[in-house]
């Protein structure tokens, strides 16, 4: 088979790579230029995926396995799809996931059409998430053996003429595998820290990154009570995320959590930690990966954000849109952010959280501890 | 002939002569032969007054193959390094004419000097002006670069011309993509300054030359011993200059060779003919180089699926990391930056064969349609 695939420098891409390469298919490498190279990495104070070397350890890489390697520019399309919606989702209050964006829009579809030009069959990428077909014929996205890696949750916008093109050949490893198969390789990214943030995060400082793309940067504005009392003032919208309990900039002796971030309003509403509770929630943009939406009350897990567990509940389809409901309240359940529904370890898709829906009353007193 | 087409792997062809020419055995084996060698032409025994001899040999073979004097060559690690030292005459904060299409590093070393650049623009099919490089000469212009010979496009420039245009100010001329593909005479050049790099020719890499005109100052910009007459510190890379030398020697069988290699490309321009997408980019005068864009395909997408044929292409100059930046010699063309995107430039050399260009031809046209089909495809559905 032939194949390409996505290397971004790091440990997983390039070890994904060796695989394909010694299960005997024709591989070359393709780096994705997202975005310009920062002040910071020009000095080599910061590194982050995407880096000036992290395009080197990509071409080092292939220069180790020798197979080729090329650079392809998105930086436009990335930040089309990608860097602008994000900070136009801070703007109005929501918590974006960037990262299923980039899958969405920037690592699949255009890679396959690269792949079709060049007339190469598959795509491969070091995601850790399984792929199968069932009897039907369909391909099943499944969620990696390593629960700590897996990266099922950022897939879910995969259709099935993307999924019958691509290979995720680690989905079946956890990381010692992949390190141990690494050094075998003799790759020189054996050693390389993983890395965790968003890309074009590296210092985590997402404020600042809105500030940087949009073009009015959102003003100052109110931090309400739940109970109605005004505390404060705050410097912006887009500094604040459902569920953030550190730099509210205001002291009440209480604990305080951001609620909800009214963009229109430029409020912010902070309360306990039990107003952050939702019995479900109602999502848009829905994909299905199977082609169709499940079954009305369809019983899955849910998961409301990368790192979080997933809760049993329902699920009620209506074409893009979906109810969910939790058998547990969950908390911070935040506008803009993905919830990915799982039957077992089988992906059946997800959607864009648009609200959280509001728990059942909590009966009598109760204290919350810290998160 | 002694042009043997070492490159040549299995099923690979060759075409980007103009990145680096097919190293000359001949060169190759005169360089390695010095590379055994205790070889420090500055030293006074015998083992340096043997280097010696064969470096001075090699300026007069490097000399002549440029119709010069051998005391106005100056060796140096190529090209990039020569053109920096023929700025080293300009004083900081003076003034220098450069045409737009100039290497980058006419460009790198008038920024390092801080003088003042004009760049005087090419038309769209990458023709120069001679009235409007005269016109940009200011009474505090210190220098005029133009080069011979375009490297992406193969236009050649009419640097006898602009010489005589310019006069008093001193003109600079890169001649790397000329020498070996068209006659240089630097008697009738009429250039001050001109500027050649080994590997462009069939040497190894790393060894170049700037040939000074009798009278002409120079400022050395690499201080340190009394090398080169003073005008370029160092203990001379012996083996390398040795290799120029041999290959400088062949320049006049390359030129014979260059009747042949025209055909060829013509017999390819015909081929690519075939493509109503494909478009022509500059006016090569150079009989190796062919410029150009499958119209609404990026460069590097052809160029990618033309390696994975074994054909070696360039999508421009080689030297942007990565090759993502549209080029600036398209841009200054007036192409918008998508079309620039889309450029490929296929250069030939002696060793390219008649099968060479069929084959070429025949991979390329189908890879071309297979990615347009591709492209229609994609918009097809988007809409």
């Amino acid at each position: 088979m032939r194949v390409m695939v996505a290397m971004s420098g790091g440990v997983d891409s390039s070890v994904a790579a060796g695989l394909m390469l010694e299960a005997g298919h024709e591989v070359v490498g393709v780096t994705m230029k997202l975005r310009d190279t920062t002040a910071e990495e020009r000095a080599g104070r910061s590194a982050s995926c995407c880096s000036p070397d992290d395009l080197m350890d990509a071409r080092r890489v292939c220069d180790t396995l020798g197979i080729a390697h090329y650079v392809v520019d998105y930086r436009e399309l990335f930040r089309q799809t990608v860097i602008e919606p994000f900070a136009a989702d801070y703007l109005a209050g929501r918590t974006p996931n960037p990262c299923v964006r980039c899958n969405d829009h920037v690592k699949f579809a255009p890679l396959i059409e690269r792949a079709d030009m060049l007339g190469i069959d598959t795509v491969v990428t070091g995601h850790y998430a399984r792929l199968d077909t069932d009897a039907s014929g369909r391909r099943r996205l499944r969620a990696a053996v390593d629960a700590h890696k897996d990266q099922s949750y950022f897939l879910f916008g995969l259709d099935q003429s993307i999924l019958k093109r691509v290979m995720f050949p680690l989905g079946g490893m956890d990381k010692d595998a992949v390190r141990a198969a690494a050094h075998t390789l003799g790759l020189p990214v054996a050693d390389k820290p993983d890395s965790e943030d968003i890309c074009f995060v590296p210092d985590g400082n997402y404020a600042r990154v809105v500030e940087q793309t949009v073009a009015e940067v959102p003003s100052a504005g109110p931090i309400e009570h739940i109970d109605g009392r005004t505390l404060g003032e705050h410097g912006g919208v887009h500094r604040f995320t459902v569920g953030q309990r550190k730099g509210l900039g205001v002291a009440t002796g209480e604990r305080l959590y951001v609620i909800g971030v009214d963009a229109p309003r430029g409020a912010v509403t902070v309360g306990p930690r039990a107003a952050l509770r939702a019995g479900g929630l109602r999502a848009s943009g829905c994909n299905w990966i199977a082609g169709a939406p499940p079954p009305p009350g369809q019983r899955a897990q849910i998961r409301i954000r990368y790192r979080h567990r997933g809760v049993a509940g329902e699920v009620m389809a209506d074409g893009e849109r979906a109810l969910m409901r939790f058998d547990a309240p969950q908390i911070a359940v935040a506008p803009g952010q993905a919830a990915v529904v799982y039957d077992g370890d089988v992906v059946l898709g997800g959607g864009w959280i648009e609200r959280a829906l509001a728990a059942p009353p909590v009966e009598g007193p109760r204290t919350e501890a810290a998160s | 002939m002694a042009f043997r087409p070492h490159l040549r792997r299995g099923m690979s062809i060759y075409l980007d002569h103009n990145a680096t020419a097919v190293p000359l055995p001949a060169a190759a084996d005169a360089a390695a032969a010095w590379l055994r060698r205790p070889a420090n032409p500055s030293s006074v025994h015998g083992a340096g007054r043997a280097a010696r001899a064969a470096v001075e040999r090699a300026r007069r073979q490097v000399a002549a193959a440029i119709g010069g004097r051998p005391s106005g060559v100056v060796f140096t690690s190529g090209a990039t390094e020569a053109l920096h030292l023929a700025l080293g005459r300009v004083p900081r904060g003076a003034h220098v004419v450069a045409s737009a299409v100039e290497h980058p590093a006419v460009f790198g070393a008038c920024a390092a000097r801080g003088v003042e650049l004009t760049r005087v623009p090419v038309d769209g099919s990458g023709c120069i002006d001679v009235a409007a490089v005269a016109a940009a000469v200011r009474p505090d212009t210190g220098l005029v670069a133009v080069m011979a010979a375009q490297n992406e496009l193969g236009n050649v420039y009419p640097i006898a011309e602009i010489a005589r245009a310019v006069a008093p100010v001193p003109l600079l001329c890169d001649a790397v993509q000329a020498v070996g593909k068209i006659a240089i005479d630097v008697t009738t050049l009429g250039a001050a300054m001109v500027a050649l790099s080994g590997h462009k020719i069939g040497a190894p890499s790393g060894v170049g030359a700037l040939y000074i005109a009798p009278g002409e100052p120079v400022e050395p910009n690499i201080i340190g011993g009394a090398q080169e007459r003073g005008r370029r510190g160092g203990t001379e890379n012996v083996p390398g200059i040795i290799g120029l030398g041999v290959a400088a020697e062949h320049v006049e069988q390359r030129l014979r060779a260059m009747a042949g290699v025209a055909e060829r490309r013509q017999r390819l321009r015909e081929a690519l003919a075939g493509l109503p997408e494909w478009v022509e980019h500059g006016r090569s005068a150079l009989p190796n180089t062919l410029a150009g864009r499958v119209d609404g395909i990026d460069g590097d997408i052809l160029l990618a699926a033309m390696d994975r044929e074994g054909v070696h292409l360039s999508s421009g100059a080689a030297c942007a990391a990565g090759g993502i930046e549209p080029s600036p010699v398209l841009l200054a063309l007036g192409l918008a930056p998508a079309a620039a995107r889309g450029g490929l430039r296929f250069s030939l050399g002696p060793e390219t064969t008649d099968e060479d260009i069929e084959r070429v031809g025949e991979v390329f046209v189908a890879a071309a349609r297979r990615a347009l089909a591709v492209k229609a495809g994609a918009r097809a559905r988007s809409h």
